[in-house]
């Protein structure tokens, strides 16, 4: 019922921003072959990659359940946990507030908070589909480096957290 | 088609092969998934591609860099951050805005700092990750996602 609010909300928004559009380039009509270019350009791009991802994250969906990444992820500790929560986070399942739910239960199954940061963190911006489109958009060398610093910072911030609250908690 | 576009096509499509020969049902399921979030996000899909026309028409390029390029320093960086945090957009859209912007005069950490904090940080799911995982850990996460977001930024204006 969410999504269906959201897409109603995107299409509207879409409306509006379509009449901008037409509104805009009748008031300036030497903009409309720069402004229609760029936007068919880029339409372009999309066409040719977001059907595949789709697909790829659909295959994901059904082959990987939840399930799988709970009993993964809540039995595992030390290096080896904080590989599973990167890996596991990678996996397209969804948009973050679905890996929420997942998260405060394996806190209840006792799994370490640093393991669950870097799960939340890697589900929300590791992404296989979406690292797929970023080289598509910005590059080999973007977007590696990119995702090497991403995964070495939320390491760190996994283990500080967790140092933060162990502390705090016995204070 | 680039190279890229094609590596992921041939993925998609030797991934449907292996699907479709385990298990057809599952295979059909899994289109149905594909086809039901494509539909969902096409209607955003078509805002940030109508929006990234519309910004590279009208916007110059001066204007664009004066205000997250090179000059623009770390405030530049931090506004762009603060925009990601706050936006709700599919990160899998950030990256042709992203691209648009710095073939326009937009700084790699400004650019960067954009689609760490918009992937990282949900200020719109906040209530939902303060009620299931509490205070603490929801704030801890999404401000210090804010500081590392900035951190890998800087680091990444410097490399590239």
């Amino acid at each position: 019922m969410k999504k269906e609010r959201e897409m109603i909300r995107d299409w509207i928004l879409l409306g509006l921003i379509s009449i901008l559009l037409v509104g805009l380039l009748s008031i300036f009509p030497d903009k409309k072959e720069v402004v229609l270019s760029t936007s068919w350009e880029f339409f372009i791009e999309m066409v040719w990659i977001l059907p595949a991802v789709m697909v790829i994250l659909g295959l994901f969906a059904v082959w990987v359940p939840k399930d799988i990444v709970v009993k993964y992820l809540g039995s595992t500790s030390g290096m080896k946990g904080i590989l599973f929560a990167i890996v596991l986070g990678t996996l397209p399942t969804g948009p973050l507030y679905i890996a929420f739910p997942i998260a405060a239960t394996l806190l209840k199954k006792g799994a370490k908070i640093s393991n669950i940061i870097v799960f939340l963190s890697s589900w929300a911006c590791i992404k296989l589909p979406q690292e797929m489109v970023e080289l598509q958009f910005l590059g080999l060398k973007f977007m590696a480096i990119r995702l090497i610093l991403t995964i070495i910072f939320v390491v760190i911030m996994g283990v500080f957290i967790e140092k933060l609250i162990e502390w705090s908690n016995k204070k | 088609m680039n190279i890229t576009a094609l590596i992921i096509n041939t993925m998609a499509i030797f991934g449907l092969l292996i699907a479709f020969a385990k298990d057809k049902d599952k295979a059909i399921q899994s289109l149905k998934i594909a086809g039901k979030s494509f539909i969902r996000v096409l209607p955003m899909v078509f805002i940030i591609i109508i929006v990234i026309g519309l910004l590279l028409g009208f916007v110059p390029p001066e204007q664009i860099s004066g205000f997250i390029g090179e000059q623009s320093g770390i405030k530049g960086i931090l506004l762009v951050g603060v925009l990601g945090a706050l936006m709700h957009i599919p990160a899998l859209l950030s990256f042709p805005l992203a691209a648009s912007l710095l073939e326009n005069g937009a700084s790699v950490s400004a650019v960067v700092a954009f689609i760490t904090t918009l992937t990282m940080i949900g200020t719109v799911t906040l209530p939902l990750e303060i009620k299931e995982l509490g205070k603490r850990i929801a704030f801890l996460r999404n401000g210090l996602s804010f500081i590392i977001a900035i951190i890998i930024a800087l680091i990444m204006g410097a490399i590239l």
